[in-house]
């Protein structure tokens, strides 16, 4: 599937209630970037929920916000138009103003990639929801993530240090992380 | 009395064992926790970071051209290819035209290392069985592509020869008939493999029905390399995003259905012949030309996210940059394939005994310093 159709797939998702005024803006911009804000379910008050762009990178990326987060994620497994089954990489980010993981996933059946990026702004207790349950591979990533950036993971089975030891103070992969004695900086 | 009672004396009970982290069997400084009810395994706790570096800290203040020498240090057995990877990445981004001599012979060398490095584990895997004679065999075959990799980079092992731009310098004037005399060698070495390990009844026994992983936990695992392709799961990146050359030549995805240790072993066995296959068909046309084209001394990739697979050995290799245009990559993650297969290895263990253990560990092919990167 090319990213573009994948695009509108996935907004398709997430309905935005007031898709019919703007459907006309979105045509004319479909290979520009697309930062339309949508919005889940007509209750909710929180805009800017999904956020898709394929500017400065080969894949498709998609910003979520953490609360749709795990539906979104569901939905990327499970749909059989997107079979996303093979999390390849998961990689935790520290953005400055907030803490965040990205995901690239790939479809074993249709071989199309794309990735995911969520964020919280709580740098100090920053915590988002597990995708242990949808890829297994998550488990260790995730605990990797909570070693290097403090990020919890709700739902996560067994949430401890993996390379560090229990006792270690602070998160080294983060850009605020001083150790006078490890860290040779040039 | 309680039904679980081996005998009326003695009272089943799990116990925690300790496995390394300087168990010869774990082939570098990984410790296991195990949870075990006398022989047979319930739990296998990794416990990591005995030697982790923290390279991707260490890749924010250098720059690209010191990160590649880093590279050698995660997966040392194919080191070429991990140095290929963050090479391909800089050059995907750069936008450089890299000149076809360079790619033929990035793809001859990483298909050396990959048989090099399946030579080592397949003496080290009859090691860890109990055939010590097999390490000999495996290590002096290993041994003629060190020699030609010595030749020509100046290293054995820790090779550095891609930099960001093609290659350090340029090939050494033996090294297509050197090569060409591997490759004429090998193809009679494998079979005594086979004949030395392959066929051996209490070989076929430890290995056949052992630690069967199906293809469904293989995906969900993010399993890669021969690990994934034993489980009957399709993932070799030199099929599916070819690199460097891997698109101008034919060769087969080695797969097998069973997904237990004796698929994994004889998809690396698969592999070795494919490697060679590959080589041949590039060694007699390696093209004239320039082995490297000129890069700014300073690099600075344009802001925005790179992110490059590879094949490696082990599996999957991703390389993940996030720049924001100055000299150092504001983050970069290595996918590394050992960290994704240890993390199948309590769901394939759960059950078998510790003996089972040791061979399973050994056909995922652990390098340690990959796992702690």
């Amino acid at each position: 599937m090319t990213n573009q159709a994948l695009q509108d797939l996935i907004e398709n998702w997430f309905p935005n209630p007031e898709a019919d005024k703007v459907s006309e803006v979105i045509d004319v911009s479909v290979t520009e970037d697309t930062s339309e804000e949508k919005i889940e379910t007509p209750e909710s008050v929180n805009p800017s929920l999904l956020e898709l762009t394929e500017e400065a990178s080969q894949f498709l990326n998609i910003t979520v916000q953490p609360e749709q987060f795990y539906a979104l994620m569901t939905q990327l497994k499970n749909n059989a138009d997107t079979h996303f089954d093979y999390l390849f990489c998961l990689s935790g980010i520290d953005w400055g103003e907030a803490l965040g993981v990205v995901y690239h996933l790939e479809s074993t059946a249709h071989r199309h990639i794309i990735v995911v990026k969520v964020k919280t702004e709580d740098r100090e207790n920053p915590v988002l929801d597990s995708v242990c349950d949808i890829w297994k591979t998550a488990e260790f990533h995730e605990r990797e993530v909570y070693d290097f950036f403090g990020i919890k993971f709700n739902n996560h089975p067994d949430l401890r240090r993996l390379f560090l030891t229990d006792e270690w103070d602070g998160f080294p992969l983060r850009k605020d992380y001083v150790d006078d004695i490890n860290m040779v900086i040039k | 009395m309680d039904t679980t009672t081996v005998n009326s004396n003695f009272k089943s009970e799990e116990y925690f064992i300790n496995m390394g982290p300087q168990h010869p069997a774990t082939h570098g400084v990984l410790r296991l926790l195990l949870t075990i009810d006398g022989e047979i395994i319930k739990k296998v706790q990794p416990d990591l970071g005995y030697i982790h570096r923290s390279i991707e800290k260490m890749c924010e203040r250098d720059s690209y051209q010191q990160i590649v020498h880093l590279t050698d240090r995660m997966d040392y057995l194919s080191s070429h290819i991990n140095n290929e990877a963050v090479c391909l990445t800089v050059e995907n981004a750069l936008e450089l035209d890299i000149p076809e001599r360079v790619k033929v012979i990035r793809t001859i060398i990483g298909e050396l290392t990959r048989i090099a490095s399946h030579c080592l584990w397949w003496g080290v895997m009859g090691m860890d069985v109990g055939a010590l004679t097999t390490y000999f065999y495996g290590f002096r075959d290993r041994e003629m592509i060190n020699d030609i990799f010595e030749e020509t980079c100046g290293a054995r092992l820790t090779m550095n020869y891609n930099i960001p731009g093609g290659l350090m310098f340029d090939i050494h004037p033996n090294f297509v008939k050197r090569t060409k005399e591997f490759v004429t060698h090998f193809k009679t070495k494998i079979p005594e493999y086979d004949r030395l390990l392959t066929g051996n009844v209490i070989f076929q026994k430890r290995m056949k029905g052992v630690g069967i992983l199906t293809k469904e936990d293989a995906i969900s695992f993010g399993a890669s390399g021969p690990v994934g392709r034993a489980s009957g799961y399709s993932c070799d990146v030199r099929k599916h995003h070819p690199y460097s050359a891997l698109d101008k030549v034919t060769f087969n995805e080695a797969i097998k259905t069973e997904g237990d240790s004796l698929a994994r072993y004889e998809v690396r066995i698969m592999e070795m012949w494919e490697s060679l296959s590959i080589i041949e068909q590039l060694i007699d046309n390696i093209p004239e030309g320039d082995y490297k084209v000129a890069t700014n001394a300073v690099i600075k990739l344009p802001k925005g996210e790179y992110y490059q697979k590879v094949e490696a050995a082990r599996g999957e290799l991703g390389v993940y940059v996030i720049s924001t245009g100055t000299k150092n990559p504001y983050r970069l993650k290595f996918r590394s394939p050992g960290f994704s297969n240890l993390s199948l290895l309590n769901h394939i263990s759960v059950g078998g005994k510790i003996g089972d253990l040791v061979a399973t560990m050994a056909t995922l092919d652990l390098v340690i310093p990959d796992i702690d990167r």
